[in-house]
């Protein structure tokens, strides 16, 4: 493997969510997934990465809350009587 | 509903233009009525949640403005400009290592699988997602929480591909980087 052209961690972990996108040109998509192939540091990284995305893919969105909610009511009510 | 389904998105995204959340719930109730009143004006060239998207942007925009906010345009259009590295420097070995230059110093771990799913390890994501400069967390929370396509995305901010990338990486990112140093935490 030609050295130059190898990717170092540093420059790896910023090309994680345009690997993940399908962002990458074919190259660099090939240097991306060497460089994984041979680092099990980088290999935990993208794995904690992935994990964060699912974690966050669970959370509950915010519901909407209640003044938010009386508040809005109240103006659908108004634009209502308004016609 | 489509009011509760968006809510918490629109609030996000307003949040972008203006300063304060009361005023983000505000902007969010003006939108829906400018929804109502439009709604026989809307042509289905673009979908239902973009135009709604469109609505909310111009509202925030202009009460921002009255706020005396200053768009933060820049966050938005061109993120890419100020760098934000995804991982804390230290982490790695200098340029000039002899041997492995850019490389890991200190490695990540294996995150303990069962402790993301805690109902504190949530709260703590949500935290973390909350502390985001509002470009940012507008585009995770569209993104992965909402489960929101790219394309969506794209179109609801009016942003390119390569900027919601952009920004989508840095709020991961540094969500990610919370959630180790949560869980690294609390071995210890």
């Amino acid at each position: 493997m030609n050295q130059v052209e190898q990717l170092s961690c540093r420059e790896l972990v910023e090309l994680v969510t345009d690997y993940f996108e399908g962002a990458l040109a074919p190259a660099e998509r090939a240097r991306f997934e060497q460089h994984l192939a041979a680092c099990s540091g980088c290999t935990r990284y993208v794995e904690q990465l992935r994990a964060t995305v699912s974690a966050v893919g669970r959370l509950e969105p915010e519901a909407v809350p209640p003044d938010a909610e009386a508040a809005l009511l109240e103006a659908f009510r108004d634009w209502k009587s308004g016609i | 509903m489509l009011v509760a389904e968006l809510h918490s998105s629109l609030v996000r995204v307003a949040l972008i233009y203006v300063p304060s959340r009361a005023v983000a719930e505000e902007v969010v109730q003006e939108t829906w009525l400018g929804v109502l009143r439009g709604l026989d004006r809307f042509e289905g060239r673009s979908s239902l949640k973009t135009w709604i998207f469109r609505i909310l942007t111009n509202t925030a925009k202009t009460r921002g403005q009255r706020e005396g906010r200053t768009i933060p345009f820049s966050s938005l259009q061109s993120p890419g400009t100020v760098p934000e590295p995804a991982v804390d420097p230290d982490r790695f070995r200098p340029d000039d290592d002899p041997r492995w230059p850019g490389h890991w110093a200190s490695a990540p771990a294996e995150l303990p699988e069962e402790r993301l799913v805690e109902a504190e390890t949530r709260a703590r994501l949500d935290a973390a997602i909350a502390e985001l400069p509002a470009s940012q967390r507008a585009v995770i929370t569209l993104r992965d929480v909402q489960g929101w396509t790219s394309e969506e995305v794209c179109n609801a901010l009016s942003i390119s591909e390569t900027n919601q990338r952009v920004l989508l990486h840095r709020a991961r990112s540094k969500v990610r980087a919370a959630l180790e140093h949560y869980l690294k935490g609390d071995e210890e």
